[in-house]
C-alpha cells in the first residue's frame, strides 16, 4: 500500500518573476537561460483518499528544452491532461517539482502563480475558451491588457497576432460569427498574447475537422520553426506526429519517449529573422521513412 | 510465412497438423484459406535450407507416429533475426500480428517491445508524411498521396494502441503482477 509523503518544500529566495517584457513577435527572442523550458522533477499528483486514491500522476519526471514541441499521447484516464495543468499551474501536485524558465513554480502563493501564469503560460483549450462577447481581436488583447500592456500596444499585438494565424480580416467578429477552426486560431493567437515561455495545449484539435486541424497543425509547424517552446496533450497520433518529440503516458507513469527530428528536422537554425513560414525538412524526404513506403515494382 | 513457423516451433518440435492449427487459432478467419499442404511445402523448404530437420516422434498414446519438425542451430538463428529486425514501414497488420503472436509463444521476444518499437518506427513514418502533407496544398496531387499514407500509417498506430493493451494485459497474468 503506497502513502503520499508530502515533501518539505525549500522556499525559493527569488520573490517574484521576471518582469521584464519580452521583446517582439514569438519566437524571435534570443535563447533564454540554459536549462529546460519546462522541468517537472518526481511529479505526482493523487485524487482521493485512502482506498479511492488515484495516481492520476506518478512520478513523472520530463525536460522540455527551449524551442522543442512535444506531444503527450495515451489513452483517456493516463494523466496526461493532468499532468498539462500542474505543469500550466493550474494544478498543483501532491509531490514533486515543476519548474519554468528555470524558476520553480509548484509552491507558489496563489497570486504569483496567477501572475506567472498570466504573463509566461499560454493556454490552448479543446472548446477554445473565447470569451463570447468579445470580438477575436478584443479576446487576443485581452491576456495583454491584463498583464499590463497599453491599450494600444495590446491592439498592436493582436492585430500582428491575428495576421500570423490568417484571421486578419476577421478581427471584429464574435466567436459566434467563426468556425471552429477560425476560433481555435484565435485562441491560439491569444494564447501567445504575452509571447509566453511555453505553450500548452490540451486536445487543441479534438474539436476540428482534418481541414481546420491542417490549419492548426500548420500554425504549430510555424511555431515550431520560430522556436516555440510547446507542449500539446492529444490523441491524435498525426497531431503528435506533427511534434519534435512524443512521450506516451500509461496509469500516470511516462511508458515512452520516441525524438521524431531526426536527420533533417528539428535542428534550430538560430532566429534567422524569416517570416516563421518556412517548413524547414518538410519537403525532404530524409532517412528511411516515406521512400520507404513505396513498393517499387516492374 | 517460413518466419512463423520457424518461430512456432521455437518452444519444442511440433508436426504439421499442429502448427496449422496454431496459425489458424491466430489468423481467425483469415486463416481458412490456410490449406494443410502449405504448411508441409514450407515445412520442406525449411527441411532442405537446412532450418529445421525432421524427428520420430514419441510413440503418441493412440494414432500413428507423426513428423516432428524441429528447429536446427542455423534455424534458431533465423528466428532470433527475425525478432529483432523491425518489421518495416510497409509491413501489413497480419504480418506484424504473427509476428507478435510468434514472440508470446515462443518467449523469443517481448511483444509489447515489439510493439513499443513498432510505433516508434510508424510515428516516424508518420511524422515524415505529416510534415510533408502540411507542406503540400490538400488539393494537389501529391497533397491527396500523402493524406493517404498519414491516414494508413494513422490506422496502423490506433491498431497498435489495441495490441498494447492486449499482450500488456497477457503479459500481466503470465507474470501474477497484473
Amino acid at each position: 500500500m503506497r502513502t503520499v509523503v508530502p515533501r518539505v518544500r525549500g522556499r525559493s529566495s527569488r520573490s517574484d518573476t521576471d518582469d521584464s517584457p519580452r521583446p517582439g513577435p514569438y519566437g524571435r527572442r534570443p535563447a533564454e537561460a540554459p536549462g529546460p523550458a519546462l522541468r517537472a522533477v518526481g511529479l505526482t499528483r493523487v485524487y482521493g483518499q485512502d482506498e479511492s486514491m488515484v495516481w492520476a500522476v506518478d512520478g513523472v519526471d520530463l525536460d522540455v528544452p527551449a524551442g522543442q514541441t512535444l506531444a503527450v499521447t495515451g489513452p483517456s484516464g493516463c494523466g496526461k491532461s493532468t499532468l498539462l495543468q500542474l505543469l500550466g499551474g493550474l494544478d498543483r501536485p501532491t509531490e514533486g517539482e515543476v519548474w519554468l524558465g528555470g524558476m520553480r513554480i509548484d509552491h507558489l502563493g496563489e497570486r504569483a502563480l496567477a501572475r506567472l501564469r498570466r504573463r509566461s503560460v499560454g493556454f490552448v483549450f479543446q472548446a477554445y475558451h473565447l470569451m463570447y462577447e468579445l470580438s477575436a481581436a478584443q479576446n487576443v488583447e485581452l491576456p495583454a491588457l491584463l498583464a499590463g500592456a497599453s491599450p494600444r500596444a495590446a491592439r498592436r499585438r493582436a492585430g500582428e497576432l491575428l495576421q500570423q494565424v490568417g484571421l486578419a480580416g476577421r478581427a471584429r467578429h464574435l466567436p459566434s460569427e467563426l468556425s471552429g477552426g477560425q476560433r481555435q486560431r484565435v485562441a491560439v493567437a491569444r494564447a501567445l498574447a504575452n509571447d509566453p515561455l511555453v505553450v500548452l495545449a490540451d486536445e487543441p484539435t479534438g474539436n476540428l475537422d482534418s481541414a481546420a486541424t491542417h490549419d492548426i497543425l500548420r500554425l504549430f509547424d510555424e511555431l515550431r520553426a520560430a522556436g516555440q517552446t510547446l507542449v500539446m496533450v492529444t490523441h491524435d497520433e498525426r497531431v503528435a506526429a506533427a511534434a519534435d518529440r512524443v512521450i506516451s503516458m500509461r496509469d500516470g507513469t511516462l511508458a515512452d519517449d520516441t525524438r521524431l527530428d531526426g536527420d533533417g528536422r528539428g535542428m534550430r537554425h538560430g532566429h534567422d529573422g524569416g517570416t516563421g513560414l518556412s517548413h524547414d525538412g518538410g519537403t525532404g524526404f530524409s532517412g528511411t521513412g516515406l521512400g520507404a513506403l513505396l513498393r517499387w515494382e516492374d | 510465412m517460413q518466419d512463423v513457423v520457424l518461430a512456432l516451433l521455437t518452444k519444442e518440435p511440433s508436426h504439421g497438423y499442429d502448427l496449422r492449427q496454431r496459425l489458424a487459432a491466430a489468423l481467425g478467419p483469415l486463416g481458412d484459406t490456410l490449406n494443410a499442404g502449405q504448411i508441409y511445402v514450407t515445412l520442406t523448404r525449411l527441411e532442405k535450407a537446412g532450418l529445421v530437420v525432421q524427428e520420430r516422434e514419441d510413440a503418441p498414446v493412440r494414432g500413428p507416429r507423426r513428423k516432428v519438425y524441429a528447429l536446427t542451430a542455423a534455424g534458431q538463428e533465423r528466428v532470433a533475426a527475425w525478432m529483432a529486425e523491425s518489421a518495416g514501414p510497409r509491413a501489413d497488420v497480419t504480418e506484424f500480428h504473427l509476428k507478435l503472436v510468434a514472440a508470446g509463444e515462443s518467449g523469443l521476444a517481448d511483444p509489447v517491445a515489439l510493439v513499443d518499437a513498432r510505433r516508434r518506427e510508424l510515428m516516424r513514418s508518420l511524422a515524415e508524411a505529416q510534415r510533408a502533407a502540411l507542406a503540400h496544398d490538400t488539393d494537389s496531387e501529391a497533397g491527396l498521396l500523402l493524406e493517404g499514407i498519414a491516414l494508413r500509417l494513422q490506422a496502423d498506430l490506433r491498431w497498435l494502441e489495441a495490441c498494447e493493451r492486449a499482450w500488456s494485459a497477457r503479459r500481466g497474468e503470465g507474470g501474477g503482477n497484473g
